[in-house]
């Protein structure tokens, strides 16, 4: 379900929209209540207010349920480190994959979309739901292109 | 009207409100005793020549020295005329209470309970002031100078992990 | 549930705050009214915004609006970090339009120096800031539109949008939060592939609007959800310090481009759009009509793009270009010195703001000569905005509700701070 909460929720609805298309990964709907979701995307800042707000609905959504945290905002508190700011919701609540960016290109967020379901792929239902963790991909030849 | 001309009119109107005033990059700011704000307040309001109608901002500066530590900024717009104006009013720490102006400008609600909410400035008669940024159980406020940028710790809850 | 006697049950400062507000005088023996939470995570509510709202059936009789759930303590980062270091914070306010906000805040700094920027930085502005309202625009009219239940709308001007994000992508370096002007000037030039898009952009946006007006102004369905709702006269709208197509939808013609102009906005040719009615259909279409306004802008301001440098010659307070400042050691010290100690400014205080796409956007800065600004208020359209939504909930069915808020067109990361 779509915790769209600051500016990336802008490149969430971006992804939805005709040009990168989620519904072409499965995700074609967004419902915005937590009774009827399996993965939370929250995207954006969360402050200590907004935080309680969160956990809540986290905790509405039936298990088994996931956790993509988009943006540095959410991931780490990104470029806010005040006094009002959680510094990553992993402080509060499990997180499944992280997304980088600021705000992560419509590009970014179908790749973790995608690395999420690779993960819970490789769950299995009889070993408990653990997963086993995907291995980081190594680069396998010499990096092409202008240096930056 | 240039600015001196409006500082005259606001002089020959109210001569003991105005405490001083001055120009910087053509920015007009008059600094008024504070328990006058009301009533130069509806004056550069109501006068036909002045007619300041539009309330842009109302904050709080704290500026960190022993008496007066607070000043209030009013930053007016007036429609007629076209030219921003900048009203200031001090108060110190010991009873940082300045009264309200909503009877003048009902827009500038908002902008003194963001006041309240950050420096802890009290508006006597304001109808409804309360924390509007931080949490209602929040104690301190943020935005004078002896808050620190992280925060006090424990001084806001998480949930459960 | 035990009863609980009055003096046992606390109300809440906002529940009163609640009771407070509403004026009908309804003696309510069976307790018809009800409380109710359209809460910070919504569909409709544009961010997050949370609406307390006492209903009587249907019909809403007082609410109050509850900000700060995404207050990220922007002024006090302001006062703890230099001038330039706030430039990337300034995108993350109205963030449909960040490019404006840029501009908005390196305006104010300049200002407080006294800095001129050559007049190619001038347009160069000009015509970013225009293409920030247009996609702010877009996505306004297309929220607005999904919310009353036109779900196409906001596929097509989201496709729109698109285009214009292309051009920023190709300009700055981001689609999105861009941190493309700086003080004295700009990051970078523009350049020939922008003109050319921009060119291709202009030529298919003019049918674009058509056709997404087409599909809206005879459906009834939209006109009777929008027509008369959230009407606000236009003292109040005066009085309660609104700005932007909102008071221009009440008659007033107070646009900033016109009435103090900034950058170049004096030698353009553009129109002030008003409506009359005030309602949420009006600001719909003072919206749509402030589109094309800011094309033909854009067209004006591409023919009339002047050659020159596109940053101020001011070594002492603008940043220098990249590639000297590797190979060349003036250029290196000066880099050092303006991000670590920061600019010099003098000791005062300025106000300076820009008709962002919400309303006026503005930045009081008070400066005491070091690096850091002493304070840093930030005058956001937004929450001025959504102060007079309770004035125009009053009476209204729930429903409305939703259209109220699209046609007020909140930003919360603006209304937070």
């Amino acid at each position: 379900m779509p915790m769209g909460i600051s500016c990336c929720a802008i490149e969430m609805m971006a992804t939805a929209s005709p040009r990168f298309d989620i519904s072409r990964f499965g995700s074609e709907v967004m419902r915005f209540t937590p009774r009827q979701c399996d993965v939370m995307i929250v995207a954006g800042t969360v402050n200590y207010k907004m935080a309680k707000v969160v956990r809540k609905i986290y905790d509405q959504m039936p298990e088994p349920k996931w956790v993509i945290s988009m943006g540095a905002c959410a991931s780490t508190g990104g470029m806010f480190r005040s006094y009002a700011v959680v510094q990553g919701i992993d402080q509060f609540m499990p997180v499944d994959v992280y997304v980088a960016g600021c705000p992560p290109r419509p590009e970014n967020l179908l790749c973790a979309l995608l690395e999420l379901q690779k993960k819970i792929s490789n769950e299995s239902v009889i070993g408990g739901g653990q997963s086993e963790p995907i291995p980081p991909k190594r680069p396998t030849a010499e990096p092409t292109g202008q240096p930056a | 009207m240039t600015n001196a001309e409006i500082v005259d009119r606001i002089k020959a109107q109210l001569p003991e409100s105005i405490l001083g005033s001055e120009e910087f990059r053509n920015d007009l700011t008059i600094l008024v005793r504070k328990d006058d704000i009301v009533r130069v307040a509806e004056f550069v309001k109501s006068d036909p020549d002045l007619l300041f109608d539009l309330v842009i901002d109302v904050c709080g500066v704290d500026l960190y020295q022993p008496e007066q530590r607070f000043e209030v900024v009013y930053n007016l717009y007036s429609l007629n005329m076209k030219r921003y104006l900048r009203l200031k009013v001090r108060v110190g720490e010991d009873n940082p209470v300045v009264p309200t102006v909503t009877s003048v400008w009902p827009g500038a609600n908002w902008h003194e309970r963001e006041t309240w909410d950050m420096f802890g400035i009290k508006f006597a008669g304001h109808p409804d002031l309360r924390r509007i940024y931080m949490p209602e159980e929040f104690e301190h406020f943020p935005l004078r100078k002896d808050f620190p940028l992280m925060g006090i710790p424990d001084s806001l809850s998480l949930p459960r992990r | 549930m035990p009863a609980r006697s009055a003096d046992e049950v606390k109300i809440s400062p906002i529940l009163k705050a609640l009771e407070d507000q509403d004026t009908s005088v309804l003696y309510d023996p069976l307790d018809n009214t009800m409380v109710l939470n359209i809460g910070p995570q919504h569909p409709a509510t544009h961010g997050v915004l949370r609406l307390l709202v006492k209903l009587e059936g249907e019909t809403v009789l007082s609410s109050v609006a509850d900000l700060g759930y995404l207050h990220r303590g922007y002024e006090k980062i302001a006062e703890n970090g230099t001038y330039h270091e706030f430039i990337p914070h300034t995108d993350r306010l109205d963030y449909l339009s960040p490019i404006s906000n840029n501009v908005g805040y390196v305006l104010a700094v300049e200002k407080l120096l006294g800095l001129e920027v050559p007049p190619r930085a001038q347009y160069i502005r000009v015509l970013v800031c225009e293409m920030a309202r247009i996609a702010s625009h877009l996505v306004s009219v297309g929220s607005m539109a999904m919310d009353v239940g036109a779900l196409t709308v906001l596929l097509w001007t989201f496709r729109e949008r698109e285009k214009v994000l292309d051009i920023f992508d190709v300009l700055c370096g981001a689609r999105f939060t861009t941190s493309y002007a700086r003080i004295g000037g700009l990051q970078q030039d523009w350049s020939p592939q922008c003109t050319a898009m921009l060119e291709a952009f202009l030529q298919e946006f003019e049918q674009d609007v058509v056709e997404v007006e087409a599909l809206l102004r005879t459906n009834k369905i939209f006109i009777d959800r929008c027509e008369g709702v959230g009407y606000l006269s236009q003292g109040d709208c005066v009085a309660m310090g609104l700005t932007g197509p909102l008071l221009r939808a009440s008659g007033v013609p107070y646009d900033l481009r016109r009435d103090n102009p900034y950058l170049v906005y004096d030698k353009l040719d553009f129109n002030v759009v008003t409506a009359k009615e005030s309602d949420a259909l009006a600001r719909f279409y003072v919206r749509i009509a402030e589109m094309r306004e800011s094309a033909k802008i854009l067209r004006q301001s591409l023919d009339a793009l002047p050659a020159g440098s596109y940053n101020a010659m001011n070594p002492k307070r603008v940043l220098p270009n990249k590639e000297r400042t590797y190979t060349k050691m003036e250029e290196l010290i000066h880099d050092f010195m303006l991000i670590n100690i920061g600019i010099d400014p003098p000791v005062g205080e300025v106000y300076q703001a820009i008709e962002s796409s919400k309303g006026q956007l503005g930045f009081y800065i008070v400066s005491d000569g070091t690096g850091h600004p002493w304070r840093m208020k930030i005058r956001s359209p937004s929450m001025v905005n959504l102060q007079s939504l309770p004035m125009m909930l009053k009476g209204a069915m729930i429903s409305d509700i939703v259209a109220i808020i699209g046609s007020l067109d909140p930003v919360m990361g603006e209304a937070d701070k």
